[in-house]
């Protein structure tokens, strides 16, 4: 794809204003880097604040009666059970219970708010029309601009620009006012810090996004740092994680599927995620801890230690924060228990590397 | 007396008597962004002109360097091995990567100056 056919994001010219490097991602010129680097952004965001632009995600709006309803038909999690201003996290899932995306779901009230992949969200958005045409209202927001602002001084530092935010506790969203413009504010992240996640008008994002960056303790966080950070919480990346040919359970994503959700079924691969509850899985989604300083990324085979192949790494690289190389993969459930002692073997040489409980860097999520 | 000389994949070697000394430029290093890993070819490995000889990787991604010689390692910086972090800080000095003895110092001829490597690098913006 040539430069000119890539989108661009409401704050692009803030980006190239900040010396940031621009790199193609789901169709968009976005930001891997700004000019300190991606080590430097990755730690500035764990002991201060990032603020991020993830304008290329997908914000739908979804609206009608029993809207809640209607969504479970697409998706394991409890949606009706979800309160007014709480936010899950669910997943579309296909007739094999392969996963089509992961998202986020807000009760806002008048209407659930859902955040999709960016490169998913064509196709959500197609799903969501297809299977909930006539019985809810699709509203695709793909022109509004998202900014998320990590770390452990993103609540003192948002709360200046909105006081609205005051008290608000992880994985809840309000409609509040961040420096006078009406946003819907999330308490949620990729980063495994605590954090919000901000949907705003794109004529307004440059404006809250420079008054953000304005603040001692803020820099802006290219997707390099993203990756990392999201990496060393244990969080899943759509397409290298998870994809149609993964399962929640096979995920380690268990916890996603409601009580409710497993006794009463009525999501789309119901049936081969209650036999995968009942009777396990062939494979398993586990962390991975390559011993010494050389990564193992995304690709890297892992075999046992006499060689025997076991699986494979999804997402692997260095984690700034850990120290040292992490990764994440699938194995063989014979394979998955942490401490388990397998090879990955990088350009053709098996190196020691070790099953081991994820997140690699402690979540510090607001519980109040 | 040295000469440098650079390849088209951004090492660049300095070659006094039948000795050159391996780095990779700057263009590439910061390229590359953060290096957080190197692995160098054991000494008294023969490497050939554009052949692997030593990984040097980021926190985004890994990356082959090519020997831009044939000929015999004789010499590698375990600093760079200990603290990856000097490729980003010095990459034309103290950041060098090994050291190989020429089988054919007429390799060398083909390659481009200092000169011509920044009109080269120029030409990839």
């Amino acid at each position: 794809m040539t430069e000119s056919a890539l989108k661009e994001t409401p704050l692009h010219a803030l980006h190239v204003a900040l010396g940031a490097r621009m790199v193609e991602f789901a169709g968009y010129a976005m930001p891997v880097q700004y000019p300190t680097g991606i080590l430097t952004e990755h730690l500035h965001t764990r002991a201060a604040a990032g603020l991020f632009d993830v304008s290329h995600m997908g914000q739908i709006r979804l609206t009608g009666e029993n809207v809640a309803g209607a969504l479970e038909t697409l998706v394991p999690g409890d949606i009706k059970g979800l309160g007014v201003g709480r936010q899950r996290y669910t997943l579309f899932t296909n007739d094999e219970a392969g996963i089509l995306d992961d998202l986020m779901v807000t009760n806002a009230g008048d209407h659930l708010f859902v955040v999709v992949n960016a490169g998913c969200k064509h196709e959500d958005l197609a799903h969501l029309q297809a299977r909930l045409d006539g019985r809810v209202t699709i509203e695709a927001q793909f022109d509004r601009a998202l900014l998320a602002l990590q770390g452990p001084a993103a609540a003192e530092v948002l709360l200046r620009l909105a006081p609205g935010i005051a008290g608000q506790g992880f994985m809840t969203g309000r409609a509040v006012e961040v420096d006078g413009v009406p946003c819907f504010v999330t308490r949620s992240g990729y980063t495994g810090e605590d954090g919000f996640e901000i949907a705003i008008p794109a004529d307004a994002a440059t404006q809250v996004a420079q008054r953000l960056l304005g603040e001692p303790e803020v820099k802006p966080i290219g997707l390099g740092a993203r990756d990392s950070l999201r990496l060393e919480a244990g969080l899943c990346l759509y397409g290298h994680d998870i994809d149609t040919t993964t399962t929640p359970i096979e995920a380690g994503l268990n916890w996603v599927i409601g009580k409710r959700r497993r006794a009463e079924g009525g999501y789309p691969g119901a049936a081969v995620v209650a036999d995968q509850l009942a009777n396990g899985t062939r494979r398993r989604r586990v962390g991975i801890l390559p011993e010494g300083r050389q990564p193992a990324r995304e690709g890297t085979p892992l075999t046992d230690a006499a060689g025997n192949p076991v699986g494979t790494i999804t997402s692997g690289g260095f984690g700034p924060s850990f120290g040292g190389p992490v990764a994440m993969g699938y194995v063989e459930t014979a394979h998955s228990k942490d401490g388990t002692a397998l090879q990955a073997v990088v350009r053709g040489q098996p190196r020691p590397a070790t099953v081991a409980a994820m997140p690699f860097v402690p979540h510090r999520y607001f519980r109040p | 007396m040295s000469a440098i000389k650079f390849t088209e994949d951004h090492e660049w070697i300095r070659v006094e008597g039948d000795v050159g000394t391996v780095g990779i430029t700057d263009f590439a290093q910061n390229q590359l962004g953060d290096v957080v890993f190197v692995e160098l070819p054991a000494v008294g490995r023969r490497v050939t002109k554009g052949g692997d000889a030593a990984v040097v990787e980021s926190v985004k991604a890994a990356s082959e360097v090519y020997a831009p010689v044939t000929g015999e390692v004789i010499e590698i910086n375990q600093a760079i091995v200990d603290e990856p972090a000097k490729v980003n800080a010095e990459p034309m000095a103290g950041a060098w990567f090994f050291k190989v003895r020429l089988a054919n110092p007429s390799e060398l001829d083909g390659m481009m100056d200092e000169a011509g490597y920044a009109a080269f690098v120029d030409g990839q913006h």
